[in-house]
């Protein structure tokens, strides 16, 4: 018989779904240095997670989190929570959904996004504690970019598309409708898909 | 692997490997019936003798002939099941395949197919219809066909008096399923029927859900066709058919043959087709009481999880429904997670989430329910089946609650807090 339990997923998203570290206890109260909540329920991932810094060092102390999400989402938080302990706060922040997909082995590509929730969350609980201790300056700004003018579509909603699995521009513009009017936009954005395919899937 | 005779007859013993610490195989419950069932035994048993049958059925031989009277023999069987005659039943390689050939049939007017449009192009279908259809209609609409969708209310049911209002003269065809896979509604196919046929139009339902797990009398409901399928009523997968009225316009999907009267391609699957028998043989037998036992059985679980979990919905009609089907929202918990963690304790299930599929989107059925994404993705379907016992279900009693609270416990969209229940 071949083995019923193989997964679709790693072993080591297996090893932090099946036992998840870090899980925020709501009972018992935390006194973060930072939070933050990212994604949205309606599209099927949310995260909250909260940190503890220790001052002197500039380096995480703690961190622990909250997922509502997949299988791959609950272990990339739980690994990210592992990774990040004892990191300095700078590291951290630049943490990628490459590197959390590479310390568990790997996802399927139509999960990548659910481990971009984890970075996410995590800088957002970092700007919280920059925002909480006077270091406005230290948030980094993305301001979005819109790229196509006739759909109003952004930089940041084409970088989600391609995470969401657009592959090509065809598929592209089934997600976003980007370029589906006056196709001025279509050099930029072909050269934003290849930008960002090679950033989280090459 | 194991020790083999060693055919030089020789005295050497193949070395035997050590023996492993086996560990005791965790529990299995199969609540995902819906998605394919266990082959009944006597299913096997059929599907084994029929191995024996090789003759291509159009050969003019024994070797043909014998394989054409089993052929003939199973049709007449499965024929008779739905009241149909053994001329009105095609068989396809699944329902998939049905619905497919019925959908495509409305864009086809090309004038030796026999299929005649009479001016009518439009096709109406609801919005929980399985993907085989939807797809498919999206498809036939880039040929000119106008498709028209209705929605469903809360509990799944399809609004009979707006479809009076949107079948009209233009209407080629209406096809509405049965039961639906997910949530297990049954429609009032008699009606629906009847609203198509005063409007000149004919009228097909999907009935790969209900064939076999309730009465399906083609005559009662008045349909022109009918798709389904082997695999959902413990008969091998593969195979399947569609009920296609004498009298009703047809073209054919898979041409180049006069198998099937013309109407399907092919070289006939004997061994399916003889297995899809022996399972329409076994529901007649045991259909009415399985009906029976799974309602009960699905009913403790649903009692169950009303009275220990807090925070849920069932999804689906709480009296028209499939006796097996209990498809339930838990809030705040997602389903994928939800379903691995069952499927770690050994429970089957399946989910409406949007993760489990490999789409960003939540079962189009749920939403089209009026649900929110919430609630879409956080949906476990349980499907019971001929094989589901009662201790399964203390089995599943005693593990659910354990996986809903491990997952509420981790999730960022629920708090227990004040919540006596889990």
């Amino acid at each position: 018989m071949t083995e019923p339990l193989k997964w679709v997923y790693t072993d080591k998203v297996k090893e932090h779904f099946t036992s998840p570290k870090n899980i925020l206890d709501e009972e018992s109260s935390y006194d973060e240095d930072g939070k933050g909540l990212v994604g949205n329920i309606k599209c099927g991932d949310q995260m909250l997670m909260v940190i503890k810094v220790d001052k002197t060092k500039g380096v995480i102390a703690d961190c622990k989190w909250k997922t509502y999400g997949c299988a791959s989402a609950i272990a990339s938080t739980s690994i990210l929570s592992e990774k990040v302990k004892g990191m300095k706060i700078e590291d951290a922040y630049k943490i990628s959904p490459k590197d959390i997909a590479a310390e568990l082995g790997g996802l399927p590509e139509h999960k990548i996004h659910c481990s971009v929730l984890g970075d996410k969350a995590l800088r957002a609980a970092i700007d919280d504690y920059y925002k909480r201790n006077g270091m406005e300056n230290k948030v980094k700004q993305y301001p979005e970019r819109t790229i196509c003018q006739c759909m109003n579509v952004t930089d940041k909603e084409i970088e989600d598309a391609v995470l969401e699995g657009a592959r090509t521009y065809q598929q592209l513009q089934e997600k976003t409708k980007a370029g589906t009017v006056c196709g001025q936009c279509k050099e930029e954005t072909l050269k934003l898909l290849e930008k960002y395919n090679s950033r989280h899937f090459r | 692997m194991f020790s083999c005779e060693n055919k030089n007859g020789g005295s050497r013993t193949v070395p035997k490997k050590k023996k492993r610490a086996i560990k005791m195989k965790n529990r299995r419950v199969y609540l995902d019936n819906n998605a394919t069932t266990p082959l009944h035994p006597e299913v096997k048993k059929a599907v084994n003798e029929s191995m024996a049958i090789y003759g291509n059925a159009s050969s003019l031989h024994s070797f043909g002939r014998e394989a054409k009277a089993a052929i003939e023999s199973a049709r007449a069987d499965i024929a008779s099941f739905i009241n149909a005659e053994s001329d009105e039943i095609v068989f396809v390689g699944s329902g998939s395949e049905a619905n497919n050939t019925i959908l495509n049939m409305v864009s086809c007017c090309s004038a030796i197919c026999g299929s005649k449009c009479g001016g009518r192009h439009q096709v109406v279908i609801s919005d929980i219809e399985h993907p085989c259809i939807i797809e498919t209609s999206k498809c036939i609409e880039q040929k000119g066909v106008s498709i028209i969708r209705t929605g469903v209310d809360r509990y799944g049911k399809v609004d009979i008096d707006k479809l009076k209002d949107i079948i009209t003269e233009k209407t080629m065809l209406v096809s509405i399923m049965m039961a639906n896979n997910e949530i297990g509604t049954i429609q009032d196919i008699k009606k629906i029927s009847d609203i198509a046929h005063i409007k000149g139009a004919l009228f097909h339902t999907d009935a790969v859900q209900a064939v076999g797990k309730v009465p399906v009398d083609i005559k009662a409901l008045g349909v022109d066709f009918l798709s389904f399928s082997a695999h959902k009523i413990y008969g091998p997968k593969g195979i399947g058919a569609l009920y296609a009225k004498a009298k009703a316009p047809f073209c054919p999907f898979i041409r180049g043959g006069h198998q099937e009267k013309g109407r399907r391609a092919g070289t006939e699957n004997t061994i399916g087709i003889i297995g899809m028998a022996a399972a329409i043989g076994c529901r007649k037998k045991e259909m009415d009481k399985e009906a029976q036992r799974l309602t009960r059985l699905k009913e403790r679980l649903k009692t169950f999880i009303e009275n220990k979990i807090a925070d849920i919905s069932f999804n689906g009609h709480p009296k028209d429904s499939l006796p097996g089907t209990l498809n339930v929202s838990f809030k705040g918990a997602e389903g994928e997670a939800m379903l691995l963690y069952l499927d770690i304790e050994g429970i089957a299930v399946s989910t409406g989430s949007a993760c489990a599929s490999g789409s960003l989107d939540p079962s189009h059925v749920l939403l089209a329910t009026g649900i929110g994404a919430e609630e879409a993705h956080g949906a476990i379907r349980f499907s019971l089946g001929r094989e589901t016992t009662d201790s399964d279900i203390d089995y599943v009693i005693e593990k659910l609650p354990l996986v809903i609270k491990k997952v509420r416990g981790i999730s960022s969209a629920y708090s227990k807090k004040g919540k006596a229940l889990i």
